[in-house]
This record gives C-alpha cells, sequence and structure tokens, in this order.
C-alpha cells in the first residue's frame, strides 16, 4: 500500500506514491501555463512590485439538503430517476452511458432542490448505484446521504496556494501579473480541467492587465475531489489579487477605489487573454459602494480596531463551453398557448432555488400580457421538457431566458398579425400588456383580452406552439484553452466591508458589506438581492468560519481523516453572526442577455473575502492572506509583525484630513 | 441518513415510577428529557441503551420555586424558562446569561436544567458517526481502549461542556439526587443532595458520580448565597449554535473597591470544571484593579490547560483563558466590564 498524500506538497514530492492512475505524469491532474505580453518585462519597469503567498482554504457547498435520489427501473425497461441535481441533461447521459442503457430509455426528473451551489452539478454515486439496485430488484429505491457522505461526495472550493507577483507604476496603473497556482483537487478529476483554467482565465477584468501570465496545477490527494463551487476556480485567486492591488495602491499612495478605477478596462473591449467583454458597469459599482459606505469618512480614519475595504471581480454569465462538444443550442424552451388563456413553458432548466423557473414566467408575461398566475412552468424532466445543460457557470437566467424570450416571441408575432389583420392595422401596433390586446391607434376600439387574442391566433393558425432555443456565439481567444472563460457576456461587482476587530482576542466582527452587482438588468430584483447577499454572506462564511481541514499526522493517528463532517463541527456563519448586507443593484443592460440580463448568482461572491481582508488591515495594520481569518490566525498575525506600526504608516499615508 | 438504534421506550409520571424502570433494567438505560444532546449521540451509536425513560411525563420535575431554603430548579426546567425567570435574572444573573448561552432558542426551549448538568463530555474524536469512529479506531471513552487526544493516557479527557453547570459550582448550588433502596426495586426512593462541584469527577467516560438507577432531579441553590452576583462568559467561533471552546464562571462578593470573596471557574478544559485555586490570598479584601485582574488571570493561566479534545486551536484557548477571566470579573463586581 502506498503512504497517503493528503496535501500539495507530498503530491509533488512524491509522483511516485500516484493516487490517481489517469494522472499523465505523478499526482498531477492537469497543468495549464498561459501568457499574454511580456510579464517579465512589465515587472522589471514597474515602479511598484508586490509579491505575495496566498492560501486559500478549500470549503463545502453545505446545502441545506443532502444528495437524494429514487430509481425505479419499470417492466417495459424504463428506466425514471429523480434526483436533487443541478444537471439533468448531464446525469440522463451518464446514467445511459454507465448502466448500458438507450439514452431514450432513461428519464431524470428533478424535483424541488433544497441547494445545489455547485455541489449537485456532476452525477454522483448515488445516483448510479440506486439505478443498478432498481434494476437487479425490479423495485423502486431510495439513497438519501447522510452529512457526512456529503462531504465525502465534496466537489467543493479547491483549496489553492497562490503566489501573486504584481507591478504597478507610480501613477497607480497596472503594469503586469504573474501568477502561480497549486489546486488540491482530491482523489478525482470532476471538472478539475476546467477549474484549472478558471483559476488563471477569469482574472482578466474588470482591470485592464496589459501582461499577464499564468502557471497551474491541479494535483491529485487522497482526499474528497474537490470541483465546482459558487464562482468556479476564480473566487481564489481574486482574494490573492485584490490584496495584492491594496497593498500596491498602498504603495503608490493612492486611495484603493481610485487605483481601481483607474484600471477600468471599460465596456465594449477585449481582455488580454481574448475574452469579449460588452456591457460593463463596474464604474457605478464602485460609485455605489464608495458613496453607500460613506467610505471616504472612514477609510485610514476609524480608531483601532475598526476598518473598512474594497475590492472588485468578474464573472461570466454562462460557459460557451458544453462538456461534451456539439454544435446543438444549449438551452431550448418549448411553449403553448391555448384558448384558456394560460401558457405552458417547458423547459429542462434546474430549479435550484434560484428561481429559473419564475424567470421564465416573467418573460412570457411580458411578451404575451398575462398575469404571472397564468403561467405554468413544466421544468426538469427529461421525457418532457427539451434540453437545457442545467444550473452552473450561472448560464440559466442568460441562456434559458433568451430560449424563453426567442420562443415566445414568435407567439407573440403570431398574435399580433391575427389581430392586426382583423383590425386592419399595422402589426406593430398591436400591444399585448396587463391581460389586454389592443391597437395603439386606437386603443378604445381595438382592445379585446389576451384569451380572446389567443383563441382568435389558434382560429387563425391552428393549436399554437412554438420552440425557442439558444446557442453562444463563437467567442473566446485563439489559443488551446481559448475558449475556457469565454462567455457572452461578464458581470461585475465591488464589495465595501466594515469590520470592528478585538485586538486582544482576534475576533473579527464584519458589521457591514456594502455588495454592488452590476447584473445587466434585473429581472426581478428582490431574487437578485437574494442572490447578492446570499453571495457576499457566503464568501463571508468562507472568509472567516469555513475550515474544510482534515486531521493531520501529529498525533499519529488521524492522518487525512476528515476533522468534523458535520454542521456543527463545520461552521457557517449563524444569523447572529452575519453581518447588515447591503444590496445595491446596477444595470448595466447587456446587449446580449434577455432584456439586458446578465448573472447574479455567483459573481457576487468574488470580492467578499478581499474586501473583507483589506478591511482588517484598515482595522489592526496586519495582512490576513491566508484564509480563514480566524481569532486564533488574526491573534498569531498580531503577535508575529509590527501591526500598529503597519497602522500608523498607513494611516500617514493616506488618511490624513481632506 | 443517520437512523436511531432500536430502543424499548419508557414514559413515567412519577419520580417513583422511573425510578422502579431504572431499576428493572440496570445500566440498561438512557435517561432522556429534552433529547437535544441524547439523540444526536444516539445517532452517532455514542450510546447504546436498551430503554429510553423520557422525564418529560414527571410533573414534580418541574417548577421553579422560591423558598425560605432558597432556589429550587427542577431538573425538567428548559433552560429557556430558566433564563427568562424573573428572580433568576434579578439575584443570579450568571445563570440567567449561561442558559441563554446554550445552542440556539430551538435547543434551549428543549433543552433542559437536568439534561444540561448531566450533559455528555465532549471530545473531537468522540462526537463523530460510528463509521468515522470506526475508521480512525474507536477510543477509550467509547467501544475502544486508547485515547486519541493524549496518546498512552489513562483516562478520558472529553471536556465538560455544560454551560450553566461552571456558575452553579461558582454560586455553592447543589444538586438534588434520587437514589434506589438498598434492595433495588422494591427498596424506598431516598433523596441525597451534594454541592455541584462535587457531583463531577474527572473521568471523561462518565463525569459524574451517577450510578445506574440515579436520577437528577432539581438544583438547589441556597439562599445563604444571595448577595453573590455571578457573570459568566464562554468562548465560541460563533454567536449561537456552538458549544464553549472554553467558558469562565464568576462569583463575587462585595463591589469594585473591596472583594469580599472571589470564585471562579473554568470548564471546556477537559472532564470536570476546574474552580481556580489561590485566590483568596490574592483577591479577598483588595479592590479590584488592572493589577488584581492581571494577577487572577495569571493564576488561571497557570491552572488551565486546555487539550485538543476540542477541535480548535490549543494554544489560543490557552492564552484566552485570562483574557476571559479578566473580562468575566467586572460583571461580578457590579462594574460594567
Amino acid at each position: 500500500m502506498l503512504p497517503a498524500v493528503t496535501d500539495i506538497d507530498a503530491a509533488l514530492a512524491h509522483p511516485e506514491w500516484q493516487v490517481n492512475e489517469k494522472a499523465g505524469e505523478g499526482n498531477i491532474s492537469k497543468h495549464v501555463r498561459l501568457e499574454f505580453g511580456d510579464v517579465d518585462g512589465a515587472l522589471a519597469a514597474a515602479d511598484h512590485v508586490v509579491e505575495g503567498d496566498y492560501w486559500y482554504e478549500g470549503s463545502t457547498h453545505a446545502p441545506l439538503e443532502p444528495h437524494c435520489c429514487v430509481a425505479e427501473f419499470d417492466a417495459t425497461g424504463l428506466l425514471t430517476v429523480w434526483s436533487s441535481t443541478q444537471v439533468a441533461h448531464y446525469l440522463h447521459r451518464d446514467l445511459a452511458k454507465v448502466l448500458n442503457l438507450p439514452t431514450q430509455r432513461v428519464r431524470v426528473i428533478q424535483p424541488v432542490v433544497g441547494g445545489g451551489f455547485g455541489g449537485k452539478s456532476e452525477p454522483f454515486s448515488l445516483e448510479f448505484a440506486a439505478a443498478k439496485l432498481s434494476m437487479v430488484t425490479g423495485r423502486p429505491v431510495k439513497i438519501l446521504y447522510t452529512r457526512e457522505e456529503v462531504f465525502y461526495a465534496h466537489r467543493g472550493r479547491h483549496p489553492m496556494r497562490l503566489r501573486y507577483r504584481t507591478g504597478m507604476n507610480a501613477d497607480g496603473m497596472i503594469a503586469g501579473t504573474d501568477a502561480l497556482v497549486q489546486l488540491d483537487g482530491g482523489a478525482y478529476s470532476s471538472f478539475g480541467l476546467v477549474t484549472t483554467y478558471y483559476s488563471g482565465q477569469l482574472l482578466t477584468a474588470p482591470y485592464a492587465l496589459p501582461a499577464y501570465r499564468f502557471d497551474s496545477t491541479r494535483l491529485f490527494t487522497n482526499k474528497p475531489a474537490c470541483g465546482p463551487k459558487r464562482g468556479h476556480g476564480s473566487v481564489q485567486p481574486r482574494f490573492a489579487f485584490e490584496c495584492q492591488l491594496d497593498k500596491l495602491s498602498e504603495r503608490a499612495g493612492i486611495d484603493p477605489i481610485d487605483v481601481r478605477r483607474r484600471n477600468f478596462i471599460g465596456e465594449r473591449t477585449k481582455t488580454v487573454n481574448g475574452m469579449r467583454v460588452t456591457s460593463n458597469g463596474f464604474l457605478e459599482c464602485l460609485d455605489a459602494v464608495e458613496r453607500e459606505s460613506g467610505w471616504a469618512g472612514k477609510f485610514r480614519r476609524m480608531p483601532y480596531g475598526r476598518g473598512i475595504g474594497v475590492a472588485g471581480s468578474m464573472y461570466i454569465s454562462g460557459t460557451n463551453y458544453c462538456i461534451y462538444p456539439n454544435e446543438m443550442p444549449q438551452s431550448a424552451v418549448q411553449l403553448r398557448l391555448d384558448r384558456s388563456g394560460r401558457a405552458t413553458v417547458m423547459s429542462g432548466c434546474s430549479d435550484i432555488g434560484q428561481g429559473v423557473e419564475s424567470v421564465l414566467a416573467y418573460i412570457v408575461c411580458e411578451e404575451l400580457g398575462l398575469d404571472l398566475r397564468d403561467v405554468r412552468v413544466v421544468a426538469g424532466d427529461t421525457d418532457l421538457t427539451p434540453v437545457d445543460l442545467g444550473a452552473y457557470s450561472s448560464r440559466e437566467t442568460f441562456m434559458v431566458g433568451n430560449a424563453c424570450l426567442d420562443a415566445a416571441r414568435h407567439l407573440r408575432i403570431k398574435i399580433a398579425q391575427t389581430l392586426a389583420e382583423r383590425w386592419g392595422v399595422s402589426p406593430g401596433e398591436i400591444v399585448l400588456a396587463d391581460g389586454v390586446a389592443c391597437a395603439t391607434s386606437d386603443p378604445a376600439q381595438f382592445a379585446i383580452s389576451v384569451k380572446e387574442a389567443f383563441q382568435r391566433a389558434e382560429a387563425r393558425h391552428g393549436t399554437l406552439g412554438s420552440v425557442g432555443w439558444y446557442q453562444s456565439p463563437k467567442l473566446g481567444g485563439e489559443y488551446r484553452g481559448g475558449t475556457i472563460g469565454a462567455s457572452p457576456a461578464y458581470s461585475f461587482t465591488a464589495h465595501v466591508a466594515e469590520v470592528d476587530c478585538d485586538p486582544e482576542t482576534g475576533f473579527v466582527a464584519v458589521k457591514h458589506i456594502w455588495v454592488a452587482h452590476d447584473c445587466g438588468r434585473a429581472l426581478n430584483p428582490v431574487t437578485v438581492e437574494g442572490q447578492m447577499e446570499g453571495s457576499a454572506y457566503m464568501g463571508f462564511g468562507e472568509a472567516l468560519l469555513e475550515t474544510q481541514r482534515y486531521k493531520d499526522a501529529a498525533p499519529g493517528h488521524a492522518f487525512g481523516l476528515h476533522q468534523g463532517p458535520s454542521l456543527l463541527d463545520y461552521r457557517m456563519p449563524t444569523s447572529l453572526d452575519t453581518p447588515e448586507l447591503h444590496a445595491l443593484i446596477v444595470e448595466s443592460v447587456d446587449p446580449e442577455g434577455p432584456y439586458g440580463a446578465k448573472e447574479a448568482g455567483e459573481g457576487p461572491l468574488h470580492p467578499s473575502i478581499p474586501a473583507i481582508a483589506n478591511a482588517i488591515y484598515d482595522a489592526l495594520g496586519v495582512r490576513c492572506d491566508a484564509l480563514p481569518f480566524d481569532p486564533p490566525s488574526v491573534a498569531r498575525l498580531l503577535r508575529g509583525g509590527d501591526a500598529r506600526a503597519n497602522w500608523e504608516r498607513a494611516r500617514a499615508q493616506v488618511g490624513g484630513p481632506r | 441518513m443517520l437512523t436511531l438504534p432500536v430502543f424499548a421506550w419508557s414514559r413515567p409520571k412519577t419520580v417513583d415510577e422511573a425510578m422502579r424502570v431504572l431499576a428493572a433494567s440496570p445500566g440498561e438505560c438512557l435517561i432522556v428529557a429534552g433529547g437535544t444532546d441524547a439523540v444526536p449521540n444516539l445517532k452517532h451509536r455514542l450510546h447504546e441503551p436498551k430503554r429510553l425513560v423520557h422525564l418529560g411525563g414527571i410533573e414534580e420535575l418541574r417548577g421553579i420555586r422560591v423558598t425560605d431554603a432558597g432556589l429550587e430548579v427542577g431538573a425538567l426546567v428548559t433552560l429557556t424558562e430558566l433564563a427568562a425567570h424573573p428572580y433568576v435574572r434579578e439575584h443570579y444573573a450568571g445563570v440567567a446569561d449561561a442558559a441563554e448561552h446554550v445552542a440556539s432558542p430551538q435547543i434551549r426551549n428543549m433543552g433542559t436544567v437536568g439534561g444540561n448538568l448531566c450533559l455528555d463530555t465532549r471530545c473531537t474524536y468522540y462526537n463523530q458517526t460510528f463509521f468515522w469512529r470506526e475508521a480512525l479506531g474507536f477510543c477509550l471513552k467509547k467501544d475502544g481502549t486508547r485515547c486519541h487526544v493524549v496518546p498512552q493516557g489513562k483516562r478520558c479527557v472529553a471536556a465538560h461542556s455544560s454551560d450553566v453547570a461552571p456558575v452553579w459550582i461558582a454560586l455553592g448550588a447543589q444538586v438534588e439526587i434520587a437514589t434506589p433502596g438498598a434492595d433495588g426495586a422494591s427498596g424506598a426512593v431516598t433523596r441525597r443532595l451534594l454541592p455541584v462541584e462535587a457531583f463531577f469527577v474527572g473521568d471523561g467516560v462518565h463525569n459524574n458520580v451517577l450510578v445506574p438507577g440515579e436520577l437528577v432531579t432539581r438544583v438547589l441553590v441556597p439562599a445563604s448565597s444571595l448577595g453573590v452576583r455571578t457573570a459568566y462568559r464562554k468562548l465560541r467561533p460563533r454567536a449561537a449554535i456552538d458549544f464553549p471552546m472554553l467558558s469562565v464562571a464568576v462569583a463575587a462578593r462585595g463591589d469594585a473597591s473591596r472583594i469580599e470573596a472571589l470564585r471562579v471557574v473554568v470548564s471546556a478544559l477537559g472532564a470536570k470544571p476546574r474552580t481556580l485555586g489561590g485566590l483568596d490570598a490574592i483577591a479577598v479584601g483588595k479592590p479590584h484593579d488592572a493589577a488584581l485582574a492581571e494577577a487572577v488571570g495569571a493564576v488561571a493561566f497557570k491552572q488551565c490547560h486546555p487539550l485538543s479534545n476540542v477541535p480548535y486551536d490549543t494554544d489560543w484557548r490557552h492564552d484566552m483563558v485570562p483574557v476571559f477571566v479578566k473580562r468575566a470579573a467586572p460583571g461580578a463586581l457590579g462594574v460594567d466590564a
């Protein structure tokens, strides 16, 4: 038996202790090195260069509902699997492949899911096991993971060790960045190829990086496999980079919000790694958090122990990259209307609590003038709905929303044509709104209910139905891996966090997080705010509390065992610990999204961690470069250096009276 | 999902009936009141009783009474009731405060004073599923022979984790225990009283003096303790849910200008709460000033030794002992911390 490999160092030092025989070499799961521009030249010429090591502790998703599935193989040879998955389509494919069944004899139904956060975005052993047991026994089989099994199934956020070197010129402009990233992947690949790319590819906005290099290596270790968690692969590098920007701002003697403004990449542009940026509301995000937080009166101006910090980020609105390359739509919708005045939307989308089913209903209502209660959404059933790739990479509102808009507009045109013919007006004059169909030229004469309008259209065209679909345009850089990180639109976020620290104990209380997010357009502001608050909360929990740790070898007998696979020992913040969260929606109205919408589910998490780290520096004069910022760690930092002197110096530099 | 083991169930209506049930299967019963600790422990197979004896039907164990003798708190009084009781809040603020520090509102609504006193000790190598413990190798508290916290240790060091007990001890409270008659089921039940401090023993496998068949019925705070002020401080990573990483109870007579008596109890270290020794010489007759606070903190640091039974940085917890003692003391001397 080989010795256990439980961390990055052991995985690198002992290629002969191979964890996964699929590794091409030693314990290397994936290696990516990409360089854009002359990084070494840019750093050599920069006025200030900051170099540092950062550690991002991994984390679990912790949805309240553990993974669960029921499988039934019936007498006709149809396998039906009900699963708390967020990717019904991929599960459908893999069940057929693994169990050697024709895909048309497999049906996957995704019921209401109690949270996913990326943790249910690939098929798990329970689905195959339940299906196989049902095939063998002819009886329905149910498997529900314990919380401990959820921790072992994992696919959580990768621990990453990051070494960053960033240069800045005296005017506050970023010169270049050099990143060396090592990912602790656990024992299997999961989506590790994508994670490895994302750990570099998603750093190139909202700031223009004139030169950028990343070298990322994912390693296999004898631990539960890591995978995608909210902000897949890009939360960890964002932490390191935004902390570096804070340090460089201090070196350059420029307010860190101003530094971020100066380096704004702009809209309708391309990043250094070839990603097309359409709308970009990042400056409005910075303005919003600066104004709402009272930044100018607080930064470097509060008493010792209290502090404020800023960070920014970008994220994708859906990936261009399907896990199996094909030319078919990424998302499709079927829509039907009938004489009862009701619309039914059928979509393979996965509602995991984010509310995508309601988004489809809003779109149909907007296009056809219906009351929300008169739209039914049938989703997450591979027998009843056309394919959608699932709830991951923040793609649902953007992609299935566009598909739904496409379908609804086809029917809207048919109805408008029908009424225009009857009333002798042009189709462009027909409006469907608030349950009424009318002609704008003479609404007093030409107005009927939308129900009657449906009936007239059904009489004119026959049974009313349409399909709509979305396929993203070809995007990305012209190099190997250049499509990974490419998205039809990017969201942008800025956070300001305010902390109140106890220098005697090391306890950090986050009092406020102002989170401004450019979501393109908020189709439902309440659910967008919910995503922003939930993201900020989740990032805050990872920053201060969550510890996905394994017992170390020190006592000699708990090597590699999870420290506490339960929600008592894996501590997530309670409502009492949670700061006041201020969600500030910014709408840039993207040309590619449905009504201008972009994503809101993952982007708003990213700046949480660095904004808190930067706020702790403002409060205490210590740099938290390793997660989590728990009291023992902060206390150690306070004991270890000249915290107070750093704090005084930083204040003297930026904090004089204005 | 984690399942409960199979067990028989009794719900006696009186203490005598409970004692008969307990006597009928000696050593094979688990006494349950609120169940907030027992149920997860059953799911983890930390207890494997043949029978659960649920005390919920015993009316005489309910209620808080104030008599000439002092405060009587029934074992079935919930932590919510204890924390909200006006007399307790007025005279024993530290007791109410400690009760309010337990877990969460839902758990305090179910959890009882008796259950809190008898709370099983906790350890990172013990409060895990059967699967986890089996993977590691069982420990001497349950199913095994070795200690994972103190290699070669012969005695279990699982941590006493009750929030309220340290305050009871600091106050000099007593616990009333129903004891079976000499010949078990048929003998007359008697009640014995002993100081809460003497209730606990330094063995984490079973950290109190109860023998099978015995039952905690009440906690009594003698009237002589009126005038003693109490305060409680709890170290926990989160503002709710967590068991203590360290807990400090202080009871004092006098005020900031002159301390007449001072007791400090520190827990969540080992199997029983530790009452600091040597404080009388330092504190009695002295004013509460910075030098005294330092001196008491130094005694606490020297006498208290956190272990890795609690899964949180041990050195830091040690550093926090004097800090939390210093922070608790002013509350017991009527000064704002």
